[in-house]
């Protein structure tokens, strides 16, 4: 029952925190430009945690120097899903392949119903479990 | 927290006078726009101190427009107005995205938007240099995609005004007809510069920086065909003022070259580095200008 003490998903950086503000988020988009990262918005109404490839919001900003071009793709994003999860990543491409350095969301459903466990009978009686998150009963877009 | 400020540590924290010097050097003429210029500085500085008492409240508006003949300086003088604004922390990147129609205006429907807020996001946090600004806006063509865009910048310059300043360029009637169109963008606009023509006294001195900066010297003969040249393309059509000395230069370079290298071949003769940096009168002087030929395209020498 994957629950926690804030009752909401705990993904990438500072999901522990209370949500970042605009200004922590220019802080957190300048660091990553400082060392020469990419950044990009990506968001998804499928919290389950093995959902690592969410909808990009907009290519990647590779040439950005500025905090504030991306800030406002981060809220032009809110603006579009305003119940979605939202999250920033930023990719290093040191390794010669864009790999991702940093992600951390930036916005959320209001109201997160969490997961359930799902219990499978197999042979011998043996029970295999995995999580259901309820938001995904309903259909994509539909589900906050 | 006092009630005093030192303007005079402020002047020289943001290092703003080796701007305004290396404007007044590098610039020839223009004075008008210079003493703007001063103004303007003088204005942000004052600002900045009234900002840091708590007089004031909101950071004024810099949205620029600069008008003026082609070639007349305003792209560098773009430059110069970026970093001088990035030194006084009014923009926080000393960088300047210089921008046309073709950059912002999309080709078919939906295109546009995407297109103006990919321009806009990367030039963020500095200067978004329009040129030929009045080509966003064509009153012949109502489907035009250009009144989009030009929607979209006017709500960027009013929502992001800490974020980015908007410096808008082109031909002074053509900027006037545009801007009559658009009264938003007017008004909007704090600053308008116009860049006058240069004289030929000016376009010489001009001559004799830009071929400084080349590594060439021109002799005084050559000097002197230059003073013709300059008198005759001013009143052939398509003359765009340092730059068509600019070309002139170019042209005259590649015709010494050509000299040297004949030279070399028939004559053997070795070529000295006061050869290889000497323009002299014939290179000049063959110029198209100086033959009777009409010449109606602008890429004459």
């Amino acid at each position: 029952m994957m629950t926690n003490p804030n009752g909401i998903v705990t993904q990438g950086q500072f999901s522990f925190l209370p949500p970042l503000t605009d200004t922590q988020i220019t802080a957190q988009i300048k660091y990553a430009l400082s060392r020469g990262w990419a950044l990009s918005v990506e968001y998804t109404d499928d919290p389950h945690p093995r959902n690592t490839y969410w909808e990009m919001f907009g290519a990647p900003m590779f040439d950005l120097k500025d905090p504030a071009g991306i800030l406002m793709e981060v809220n032009n994003c809110r603006k579009t899903f305003p119940n979605h999860y939202i999250r920033v990543m930023a990719f290093s491409s040191v390794r010669g392949v864009e790999s991702p350095t940093m992600s951390y969301i930036v916005n959320r459903p209001k109201n997160e119903p969490g997961f359930g466990l799902v219990r499978q009978e197999t042979d011998g009686r043996n029970i295999r479990y995995t999580i259901h998150s309820y938001a995904t009963d309903k259909p994509e877009g539909e589900r906050y | 927290m006092t009630d005093k400020i030192d303007i005079q540590a402020l002047l020289e924290e943001s290092h703003i006078n080796e701007v305004l010097d290396a404007l007044d050097k590098n610039l020839v003429g223009l004075v008008p726009v210079k003493q703007r210029i001063r103004e303007i500085a003088a204005y942000l500085l004052i600002t900045k101190a009234r900002l840091q008492l708590g007089i004031e409240a909101a950071k004024p508006s810099l949205h620029m427009c600069f008008t003026g003949n082609p070639g007349t300086g305003k792209t560098t003088v773009a430059l110069k107005m970026a970093e001088m604004l990035h030194r006084l922390g009014y923009i926080r990147q000393n960088h300047v995205i210089s921008v046309t129609r073709d950059d912002l205006v999309g080709q078919y429907i939906g295109h546009t938007a995407p297109k103006t807020k990919e321009v806009i996001k990367k030039a963020m946090g500095g200067v978004l240099f329009i040129d030929e600004a009045y080509y966003l806006y064509k009153p012949e063509n109502e489907r035009d995609y250009g009144q989009e865009s030009i929607e979209i910048l006017l709500q960027t310059m009013e929502n992001h005004r800490d974020d980015l300043v908007v410096i808008l360029a082109g031909y002074q009637d053509r900027m006037g007809t545009f801007f009559k169109s658009n009264p938003g963008l007017s008004s909007r606009i704090a600053h308008h510069i116009d860049f006058p023509d240069y004289n030929e006294d000016e376009l010489l001195q001009i001559t004799k920086l830009m071929s400084d900066a080349m590594h060439y010297n021109l002799d005084t003969n050559a000097s002197k065909a230059m003073q013709e040249y300059i008198q005759r393309r001013k009143q052939q059509p398509h003359f765009a003022n340092a730059r068509s000395i600019r070309n002139a230069l170019d042209r005259a370079r590649l015709r010494q070259a050509n000299r040297l290298f004949n030279d070399a071949i028939q004559n053997k003769k070795h070529a000295t580095a006061a050869d290889l940096s000497l323009i002299t009168e014939a290179d000049i002087r063959a110029s198209r200008v100086f033959t009777n030929h009409k010449i109606t395209d602008n890429k004459t020498g």
